[in-house]
């Protein structure tokens, strides 16, 4: 038998059928909607006539457009209460099962799958949002997919796709102290850039890689599709199965036992072939912080901005036009620059790890008045835990508050919008132009880093403070 | 999506010199609030394309009446970032029915082809001869041949052969999309599940 990689593994096992020149008709285990990209859809299969084929297969929860403030009353904004309201219909009429604003199961899509353990290893698991990787983590095939593809699930549990390209991205040695998952996935894209891995399925290995707890690698996988690549993913270990069991829709009792021995086979063979390989160490990992408008645009924090000195005319306008939105300029250094906004939140890190990475970094300590800080919990049940572990507390002593789950102001749906001009330390995923409201200015950085920042009110190595 | 057969295209090109164009450049987030697919194209770039005010920005290719056409090319890496299929719909609804840069991101390849816009790839150099030609003369001519897979400087007569997988080819000729092949499948697929 040949080697097989852990992609060609879930991938093949899920083949329904190869057409002839052309993609794979692929069946989908898990289908997670939510209120932006499925109205579209299920318009669709009302033209078509067409109900929903395997209902108790997709879970719904609105999360992109909802407020973070007074969720008990209803949505101001006229658009977005439709949407939610549509999304809550659908799912009435077609059987499927809805997590509302208010009730235990709501959050980012991202964080309730695993949360409920409705992500398990060796699936195939789809959503109508690009960070929909961040199930990879669990060692499934996890990636994001267009309306139409959302449709041809609800029609069919399939979805047609031609078979990525599989890469394998090794990072040896330990994380230094202060450094986190995000400070990884930051460091790799702005090594292989932002399309560096387009056309490819990455597979994440190497001890900084299991050394990582469950949160950590869902931040990794979840931040793979900004290097471009369709997905990324972790082969399930100790750490993947003590964090699944128990949990609401984990396997049960024999149940649980054959699971157990199926997941075991989810590694990659020795000599199992990839298509492109990287590896990186651990050790020259610092904080990562970004100074422009796309997530390869990041540095170590002690670093300066690059020059355009070796540039090509193309590449130095882009650049340049890029540093201009930011209001930086070539060869400075990003420590101490002025902070207006600090957001702790989305689905790659508002799990209940980053609040308290983030708690017990600003313990004892106050927030610089200069700083807007806005903490988002990705979920209810996060929600919950910061209460239930203290961390309300502590947060509310050092001057913060926390606001209700969502999607926030990761892509300023809502009304959590960060103003024009400003500069935000945000946890999020995207710097691009206008992504937290119209002329907004991103740097992405990990929990610690943004403490750090929502501390001093200006950019500062968290390194400092352990 | 019901969307019209694509047949040859031969057009002018509207130039977007701009690299890493990503989805949310393409239909910011404000603009998704919508439940059909409907009226997208108005707010196509939009925070390119406009000022707070609602006026034209002055330069933006789209704002220009000298360019027009059919056809948008754009640098390296377009479509990046999100899955909004909403930034294929903005694209379409706008008028465009091929995009031509030398590299796509992934989704919105898909995206693009699952609703009659055809995404070409063409060489980093094929794509500095197109816009030395829109330059030259912005109502220069565009061919896009899907049977022959080619895309041709009228001008020059230069031409590049682009790929595209055959069931994709005969979807976007027939106005056909996946789901109509996947509902016709359903007995495979419970079979399949069965089978699991
Ligand atoms: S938090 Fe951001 S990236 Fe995550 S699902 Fe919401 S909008 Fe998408």
């Amino acid at each position: 038998m040949t080697a097989k990689t852990l992609f060609d593994k879930i991938w093949d096992s899920h083949i329904v059928k190869s057409v002839k020149g052309g993609p794979d008709v692929l069946y989908i285990d898990r289908h997670l909607i939510h209120e932006v990209t499925s109205p579209v859809a299920f318009l669709g299969l009302k033209q078509r006539g067409l109900k929903v084929f395997r209902p108790d297969q997709t879970t719904a929860t609105p999360d992109h457009n909802v407020p973070t403030e007074n969720q008990h009353l209803t949505i101001l904004d006229e658009l977005s209460r439709h949407q939610v309201e549509m999304l809550r219909k659908n799912c009435n009429e077609h059987g499927i099962k809805y997590h509302d604003l208010q009730t235990e199961g709501h959050g980012i899509v991202h964080i309730i799958g695993p949360e409920m353990g409705l992500t398990q290893p060796g699936m195939t698991i789809v959503c109508g949002d690009s960070h929909t990787s961040t199930h990879g983590a669990f060692g499934a095939i996890a990636f994001g997919i267009g309306t139409s593809e959302v449709e041809m699930v609800l029609a069919s549990q399939c979805i047609m796709q031609p078979k990525p390209k599989k890469m394998r991205i090794t990072v040896t040695g330990q994380l230094r102290k202060g450094v986190t998952a995000k400070d990884i996935a930051l460091y790799i894209i702005s090594q292989i850039s932002t399309s560096g891995g387009t056309g490819h399925f990455i597979e994440y290995e190497g001890s900084a890689i299991t050394g990582l707890s469950m949160e950590g690698r869902m931040t990794l996988c979840n931040l793979s599709i900004e290097s471009g690549a369709r997905g990324g993913m972790i082969a399930p270990d100790e750490t993947t199965v003590n964090y699944i069991k128990g949990r609401e829709y984990a396997p049960k009792g024999s149940d649980w036992e054959k699971a157990l021995v199926s997941w075991s086979e989810l590694k990659s063979d020795e000599g199992a072939q990839f298509d492109m390989e990287y590896t990186f160490n651990a050790d020259d990992i610092e904080p990562m912080i970004t100074y422009g408008t796309n997530p390869g645009m990041g540095i170590g924090i002690t670093g300066s901005i690059p020059t355009t000195e070796n540039m090509t005319d193309n590449d130095k306008n882009n650049f340049t036009k890029s540093l201009n939105y930011m209001g930086y300029s070539e060869g400075e250094t990003m420590l101490g620059k002025k902070v207006d906004y600090v957001f702790l939140g989305s689905c790659t890190n508002g799990r209940i790890e980053d609040f308290r990475a983030f708690a017990y970094f600003v313990k004892g300590k106050k927030k610089s008045p200069e700083v807007t800080a806005w903490l988002v919990p990705g979920s209810r049940q996060v929600e919950k835990q910061i209460r239930e572990e203290g961390l309300t507390e502590i947060l509310e002593a050092a001057g913060f508050q926390l606001r209700q789950p969502g999607c926030s102001a990761c892509l300023a749906m809502n009304d959590d919008k960060i103003p024009e001009g400003k500069y935000a330390v945000s946890t999020t995923n995207r710097n691009f132009e206008g992504r937290q409201g119209p002329g907004a200015r991103t740097l992405l950085a990990s929990p610690l880093t943004a403490a750090a920042a929502a501390l001093t009110g200006v950019i500062t190595d968290p390194r400092k403070f352990l | 999506m019901a969307y019209d057969k694509f047949s040859k295209i031969i057009s002018p090109a509207v130039p977007l010199q701009a690299e890493n164009v990503d989805t949310d450049q393409i239909i910011p987030a404000r603009f998704l609030k919508a439940t059909e697919r409907k009226g997208f194209g108005d707010n196509l770039f939009r925070d390119w394309r406009y000022n707070k005010d609602g006026s034209p920005k002055a330069g933006f290719p789209l704002n220009e009446d000298k360019y027009s056409g059919k056809i948008l090319v754009a640098g390296k890496n377009f479509g990046s970032g999100s899955s909004r299929e909403h930034a294929a719909w903005a694209i379409y609804d706008y008028g465009f029915r091929v995009v031509v840069s030398s590299f796509f991101a992934d989704i919105f390849k898909n995206n693009a082809i699952n609703n009659g816009l055809l995404p070409i790839v063409v060489s980093p150099d094929f794509l500095q001869k197109i816009f030395i030609s829109i330059d030259k003369d912005p109502q220069a001519k565009f061919m896009a041949d899907l049977d022959k897979q080619q895309f041709t400087i009228l001008d020059t007569n230069e031409s590049e052969y682009f790929e595209i997988n055959a069931y994709k080819k005969h979807c976007l000729k027939n106005g056909l999309d996946d789901i109509d092949y996947l509902v016709a499948m359903k007995k495979e697929i419970a079979d399949f599940e069965k089978a699991k």
